[in-house]
């Protein structure tokens, strides 16, 4: 039972990483792709209506892990106490910088807001990608189950870690490429004119970067985790996750080249869009599933003494919780895909730059 | 270790109670939304879809608030109190992911299509997604409601081996008696300050002269709905609450009352300053036996007062909790007062006219936000010392390795953001409020002609 909540949490972070990160992700290009502020609008226009939405399920994923296993919440979430609380800063930044910039026009209001909604974005990414680091690098906890970690220490994997190392630093940067990837995508996909171009050409360079941190990232990971390896190696079926991110990764090359061949038909550009987009989810989904297979089945590995480490087994709640959850759970998901086969279908379509006020 | 427990609680407090300053006007105007919306539809009227979305503009900016200042709480209960997660998270969690799961998504993805969808939806589909918004956010506030019902009043558990609470009863968690009354009373007062909202804009408007076709719809709406809802607020909603609060937290209801000493027929204090050390209230005026007959029905039955219990288990702010719990009430009393007023002046068409009621109407906006926070703090500190009602103290249920200096950290940093926020959202407020619901601006013709 516990196992199935372990999946089903990890499901919902992935829905999350795949949704909230292309609106992040566009929030990461969004100086670069968009100029006028028509442009920044369009930009906006194409998360405004979903954003909130999307970080609704980190708000779900949070919950659920709250119920299914509370132990490590309490210890998780008390001992990323600073970071957590930068990226809630964070988080509000972003929300109002989204939703108020159009309410004045003035030409200070609207370059401040866009500002704000670039650096929190960018800065959440890579607080995202660390956060993913820490996980998977392990933490100092002690007997009781907790452990209390600085932003920094020294920067090396030493006793006394910080949130910041180089090896969560590194993760940080990874995931900050692979979410302006995905973000640049997504404006190829919904946007047309210049901010589509723009977009075309940041997701072809970024691309080296993705694929360059994937490289070291995945080097590093399987030395500073020995749980990884032992999983693949102990289960070999487990490579087609990294294989789906390696699969994910050279699409998006594909589909980029393809787009860039010239003279396509309008037709085969949009498809091509659309599929530079999955394959970067594509990516995504390879790259977590990796993670998420290679610590099972530890949730919050511990440097130190490994008897202290949390794993599915000893952080869970009671078994008749866990069985009732998953009956409101799986009814709860099924209105909640239908809420966004609905929300998506309806704002489907790209949307174009315009001087008109449209809501964002 | 104390210290640090102060910084967590004032923490708490503070974030919880600014979050709570919107979803209050969210709950309530999402009725009121609906029913401007039907009117709409039923009359065929376009005065009607424009006053719609004056308010929903006015919604937008403070969902948006709400839902920001949201999401750090429910964080917090891992971050600052991880010892209270760890024990009671299997039970709390479940409501808590529920609320994600049925109510956050329900209203957030039909909002956007509510605010941005108009046209494309036609009327009655967009009658719909306001309607999948107002009981998104009911769900929700049933929800949250009932995840703090389970600390008043725990149901439906067992407790482990090693002295973790387990869930053993869904159902009583979710039906318990507690949240069920608190659902209802908590719900009148959203509603409540949505109606003074509304009618203070519309007075606004009426005293200046502008607008006034809509000033009149704002108060004809906002009255009629506010009569009832704030005899509500006391009749059946505020008095169940308070015989639960004598049933099963007495000694609450003792420190509530400012009430020292047991007594038999025991009186209703109306005003007076208690004084804790020496045990008594200063300048008490009182109102005979009426305490005994409003917790237990009878005119001479016995109240226990706080000498019957032990000192460790009295709530730790007495003062702070007699004089919100009396600033509730008081303000409660006088709500019903100014909005059955208006009511008859409303019936008898002479409210439109009668600038003096305007003015009180208008004067009144800041009060039923007050008299929310008060009832909050009431039940809170009412609460006090345990975390979870007679299961885990407060000082039990906080992190055990975030210092003072950190939790001190966060907490400024909170206090900054959100004064930031505040003053924000009072500037675009007034802002829309001055733009007023004609389509006088580019802006606002572009988004009634939306798609
Ligand atoms: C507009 C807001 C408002 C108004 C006018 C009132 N209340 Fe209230 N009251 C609330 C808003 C509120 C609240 C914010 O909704 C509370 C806080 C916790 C809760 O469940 O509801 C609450 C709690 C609350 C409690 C529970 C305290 C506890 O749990 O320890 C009692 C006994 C009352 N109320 C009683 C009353 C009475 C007799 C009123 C007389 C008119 C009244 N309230 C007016
Ligand atoms: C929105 C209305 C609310 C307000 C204004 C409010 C206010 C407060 C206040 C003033 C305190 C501090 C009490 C003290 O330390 O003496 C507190 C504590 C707390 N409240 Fe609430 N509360 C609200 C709703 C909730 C809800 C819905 C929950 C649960 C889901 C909750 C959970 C807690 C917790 C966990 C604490 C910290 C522990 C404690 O000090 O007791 N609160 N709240
Ligand atoms: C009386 C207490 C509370 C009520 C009735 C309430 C109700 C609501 C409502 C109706 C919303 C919808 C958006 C809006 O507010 O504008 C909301 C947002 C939110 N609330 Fe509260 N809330 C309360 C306290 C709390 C507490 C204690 C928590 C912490 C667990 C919490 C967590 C959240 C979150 C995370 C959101 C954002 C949801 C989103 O993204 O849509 N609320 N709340």
């Amino acid at each position: 039972m516990e196992t199935v909540w372990y999946c089903l949490i990890a499901a919902m972070i992935a829905v999350y990483v795949l949704l909230d990160g292309f609106d992040l992700g566009a929030g990461i290009v969004h100086l670069v792709v968009a100029k006028s502020d028509a442009e920044r609008r369009q930009v906006l226009r194409t998360i405004g209506s979903v954003w909130d939405g999307n970080e609704v399920w980190l708000l779900a994923a949070g919950g659920t892990l709250y119920f299914a296993f509370p132990a490590l919440y309490a210890s998780g979430f008390s001992g990323f106490y600073l970071p957590l609380m930068i990226v809630l800063w964070l988080l509000v930044f972003r929300g109002i910088s989204i939703e108020f910039r159009n309410h004045v026009e003035s030409p200070v209001w609207a370059p401040l807001w866009d500002a704000v909604f670039c650096f929190s974005s960018l800065l959440l990414a890579v607080f995202y990608g660390a956060a993913l680091g820490n996980v998977v690098r392990g933490v100092p906890l002690d007997a009781r189950g907790y452990f209390f970690e600085a932003l920094w220490t020294d920067f090396r994997l030493g006793p006394e870690t910080g949130i910041l190392d180089w090896y969560t630093i590194l993760v940080g940067l990874a995931a900050f490429f692979a979410l302006a990837q995905h973000g640049a995508l997504w404006l190829l996909v919904k946007t047309a004119g210049a901010v589509e171009e723009r977009a075309r050409r940041v997701a072809r360079v970024v691309w080296w970067g993705v694929a360059a941190l994937t490289v070291l990232v995945t080097w590093f990971t399987f030395r500073v985790q020995p749980q990884v390896p032992a999983n693949l190696s102990g289960h070999r079926w487990g490579y087609v996750f990294p294989l789906l991110a390696l699969a994910g990764l050279l699409a998006v090359r594909w589909f980029l080249e393809r787009q860039s061949a010239a003279q396509n038909t309008a037709q085969t550009v949009a498809k091509n869009e659309g599929k530079a987009f999955l394959a970067s989810c594509a990516y995504l989904l390879g790259m977590l599933a990796s993670v998420v297979f290679g610590l099972y089945p530890y949730v919050l590995p511990a440097r130190g003494n490994p008897a202290y480490a949390l794993t599915v087994h000893n952080a869970k709640a009671s078994d008749y919780g866990l069985r009732i959850g998953l009956v409101w759970w799986t009814i709860g998901m099924a209105l909640v895909t239908a809420y966004f086969v609905f929300l998506y279908r309806h704002f489907a379509g790209k949307v174009v730059a315009g001087t008109d006020r449209e809501g964002y | 270790m104390d210290d640090a427990l102060a910084i967590h609680r004032l923490h708490f407090a503070f974030t919880v109670t600014f979050h709570y300053l919107f979803p209050q006007l969210t709950m309530g105007l999402a009725l009121l939304l609906v029913i401007f919306k039907t009117l709409a539809l039923r009359t065929e009227d376009e005065h009607y879809n424009r006053a719609t979305r004056f308010w929903a503009r006015i919604f937008g900016i403070n969902f948006a608030l709400g839902v920001v200042t949201g999401i750090p709480l429910e964080f917090q209960f891992g971050t600052n109190w991880a010892e209270f997660s760890r024990a009671a998270g299997g039970v709390i969690g479940q409501t808590l992911a529920m609320e994600g799961v049925f109510s956050f998504f329900l209203e957030s993805s039909f909002l956007g299509l509510f605010l941005f969808g108009e046209k494309r939806l036609g009327p009655r589909w967009h009658w719909f997604a306001g309607f999948m918004v107002f009981l998104g956010s009911w769900i929700s506030g049933y929800l949250i409601v009932a995840t703090d019902a389970w600390m008043q009043h725990p149901v439906g558990y067992t407790l482990g081996p090693r002295g973790e609470i387990l869930l053993a009863d869904f159902w009583a968690l979710l039906l318990n008696p507690w949240a069920l009354w608190q659902y209802a009373h908590n719900m009148t007062g959203a509603v409540i300050t949505a109606c003074f909202v509304v009618a203070a804009v519309g007075a606004f408007y009426l005293l200046s002269g502008r607008y006034e076709p809509y000033g009149q719809t704002f108060l004809r709406v906002a009255v009629t709905v506010g009569a009832v809802a704030t005899i509500l607020q006391l009749f059946p909603t505020g008095d169940a609450q308070g015989q639960m609060v004598a049933r099963h937290q007495p000694v609450t209801l003792a420190a509530m009352e400012g009430l020292f000493e047991t007594q038999r027929g025991a009186p209703l204090v109306i005003l007076g300053q208690p004084d804790v050390a020496k045990r008594r209230l200063d300048n008490p005026l009182v109102v005979p036996r009426v305490l005994s007959f409003l917790s237990y029905r009878r005119w001479a039955a016995e109240v226990q007062g706080l000498d019957h219990f032990p000192e460790q288990d009295w709530p730790d702010k007495i003062p702070l909790l007699y004089y919100s719990y009396h600033v509730m009430v008081g303000l409660g009393t006088m709500f019903i007062a100014v909005m059955l007023t208006a009511a008859v002046l409303l019936w008898r068409r002479k409210l439109y006219a009668f600038r003096p009621m305007l003015w009180v109407l208008m004067l009144c906006l800041p009060l039923p936000y007050i008299a929310n926070t008060a009832g909050w703090i009431t039940a809170e500190v009412g609460r006090q010392p345990w975390l979870i009602h007679r299961l885990l103290r407060t000082q039990s249920g906080v992190s055990p390795l975030v210092s003072a200096g950190n939790a001190w950290f966060t907490l400024i940093g909170f206090m900054g953001l959100y004064m930031v926020l505040g003053i924000l959202f009072l500037f675009l407020v007034y802002r829309e409020i001055e733009l007023g619901p004609e389509p006088l601006t580019a802006a606002h013709a572009a988004m009634d002609a939306h798609d």
